[in-house]
């Protein structure tokens, strides 16, 4: 409303003065607000957008020594400007198995920890949301606490679980379930446990706020025409819940995709994260044009789900706006 | 949707859900009072790691350090992202909105390494043509930081803006006041409560942050999450246990602090728009 009265207002204005060929940032937005739009917009382009061009430009260099450790794309000699482009990056990056099993074990564990966040987590919303209204919001508390908590201390926390001789190892072998500790700590399982618990807050917010909105008198009319709770559940409740499904499982599944830090503290020296390999690359063998590249793939195979996310998100606001 | 009260499976997930989040949290806080070197093998309590964390110089340099970068951070995210929410809810569609909006989305659900890596090669790069930033650092963090948090603080005003009752903005444009005016006046009373969790949200992110700070730091910039970072990798340190302790302890004070505030803030809008 505000938007389309401003609008009339500068189109009076506008009217008053003499016709002026306009800039398109002004034909786009009126003067006022696309100053205003310009600000947040020009720290976007310029420390988000912007950077994904010079790590495009980059995976098509070569290492040299030098600092910046990389060679620059264009060159001059004698007057002739040469663009060398270097494939070999990516040529490396489809033919070495080492890279291609890194991704490959990346979207695994991040389906995995997706698929687990879900089980584990829908039946928590749930809960919260169907509880009653003065308990609603402190139990939602409670759950995200940990969320705001360090994610870093999240982590620290399980590796005093999981160590050989941490308190797991030393519970079972007090219960006589085991004979000697178990190697919990830098497997697969202990990457999976922590990853499910540093993103379970992810999927029960979107979970949450979406079933919050389902009206309670449709599961009790589906009852009443004589569906048992679970047949309730998944012809009533799941199917409207589909929203914050996709939602929380796009939430943990993108950023688990490129997680660094767990796979690092608790994981396999040997099976390596996508995350991971981008990290030694970049820190450990100085190779910034290798590092770009494993990043430009990683932004391919993750722009469809993050497209598809915002897509669904927009909509859904718009709605919200409309109502 | 609601019910009388949780049922006697909602209360067996809820326990199972909270003691899966809880335990670890609470183990942790009880070995960080263990005399013990060995954090998993309980002797006897003692504060003892807590004497040895207050005088520990490096520890204490490098969270001035996160908390100088935080602050900062958190008000000029809040600041752009407030911008940015307002420009999303309020002024309607223009050219090269949905790349906005999508430039917004990207960071919060982007890997880290990623946004960090390709922030760092625009500073590489910016310094060879402009000769600035000279070197990585606080600033350098900070635009980082301010990128990743902005996305956040958007998305909390965009949705209160949304919901927001515009018949008082509506008024005051009709009195014939100046849009400016209108929102420092209407809208930014209204949506303070949202400008503070938001602050808080950005703040705790900032604070917390260890990808992209490990990219954009340059040397004698250490920041906590960094500390923290480089001391668990050589494994389990009982000091780490007493500093995970206290960040749990202030985190907790802040965000139920916060909530308390939020819910009374809510009551009184609920009280007053039943008496209006």
């Amino acid at each position: 409303m505000m938007s389309r009265l401003l609008s009339l207002r500068d189109s009076r204005a506008a009217a008053a003065r003499p016709a002026r060929r306009s800039a398109w940032w002004q034909r786009a937005l009126p003067r006022g607000q696309s100053l205003v739009t310009a600000i947040p917009y020009g720290w976007l382009l310029l420390f988000f957008l912007v950077p994904f061009l010079f790590v495009l430009q980059i995976s098509f260099s070569d290492v040299e020594i030098a600092s910046p450790p990389y060679r620059a794309l264009l060159s001059r000699a004698e007057d002739v400007v040469s663009l060398a482009l270097n494939f070999g990056n990516y040529r490396y990056i489809f033919g070495d198995p080492l890279y291609f099993d890194a991704y490959l074990s990346s979207l695994y564990m991040a389906g995995v920890t997706t698929l687990i966040c879900l089980v584990v987590g829908y039946p928590i919303a749930y809960t919260i949301a169907r509880a009653p209204e003065a308990k609603r919001n402190t139990l939602l508390m409670l759950v995200m606490l940990p969320f705001w908590t360090s994610f870093l201390v999240r982590v620290y926390a399980w590796m005093g679980i999981l160590d050989n001789e941490g308190l797991l190892n030393q519970a079972l072998l007090a219960l006589g379930l085991i004979d000697e500790p178990l190697q919990l700590m830098h497997t697969q399982l202990s990457v999976q446990i922590v990853m499910v618990y540093a993103y379970l807050p992810f999927m029960i917010l979107p979970l949450f706020s979406n079933l919050v909105k389902l009206d309670g008198r449709l599961l009790e009319a589906s009852a009443d025409l004589g569906c048992r709770p679970w047949q309730t559940f998944l012809r009533v409740t799941l199917p409207l819940s589909k929203n914050g499904v996709i939602a929380g499982s796009m939430l943990v599944f993108i950023p688990a995709v490129g997680e660094f830090v767990i796979p690092e503290l608790v994981g396999t020296p040997e099976s390596l994260m996508i995350g991971k390999v981008l990290w030694m690359e970049f820190f450990d063998n100085n190779n910034w044009p290798m590092a770009a590249s494993v990043t430009i793939v990683m932004v391919a195979l993750l722009i469809a789900p993050i497209i598809y996310l915002h897509k669904r998100e927009e909509k859904a606001l718009a709605r919200a706006a409309a109502r | 949707m609601q019910s009388k009260d949780i049922s006697g499976f909602g209360k067996l997930t809820l326990g199972a859900g909270l003691a899966f989040l809880y335990v670890p949290i609470l183990i942790l806080i009880v070995y960080s009072f263990n005399a013990s070197k060995l954090v998993t093998v309980w002797a006897s309590f003692s504060t003892h790691w807590y004497g040895v964390l207050f005088n520990d110089d490096a520890v204490i340099s490098a969270f001035g350090l996160s908390l100088k970068i935080a602050l900062f951070s958190s008000a000029m995210s809040v600041v752009l992202g407030t911008i940015a929410g307002l420009v999303l809810a309020r002024f309607g569609p223009f050219k090269g909105k949905s790349l906005f909006a999508g430039m917004l989305t990207a960071p919060m659900v982007m890997p880290e390494v990623i946004t960090g890596l390709s922030m760092l090669l625009l500073f590489v790069e910016m310094q060879q043509w402009f000769g600035f930033p000279a070197e990585r650092g606080m600033l350098t963090i900070w635009v980082g930081h301010v990128t990743l948090c902005m996305a956040y603080v958007t998305v909390v005003i965009r949705s209160r803006l949304v919901e927001m009752d515009r018949s008082v903005e509506e008024a005051a444009m009709d009195l014939g006041a100046r849009p400016f005016k209108i929102f420092f006046q209407i809208t930014l009373p209204i949506i303070a409560p949202a400008i503070a969790s938001s602050f808080l949200l950005a703040f705790t992110l900032s604070i917390d942050d260890l990808v992209i700070t490990a990219f954009l730091s340059g040397p004698g910039s250490t920041t906590l999450p960094q500390l923290i970072f480089s001391r668990v990798r050589l494994g389990l340190n009982p000091e780490i246990n007493a500093l995970a302790t206290m960040t749990v302890l202030v985190v907790t004070l802040l965000v139920v602090g916060a909530n308390r505030m939020m819910v009374k803030a809510e009551r009184r809008r609920a009280r007053l728009a039943a008496a209006a």
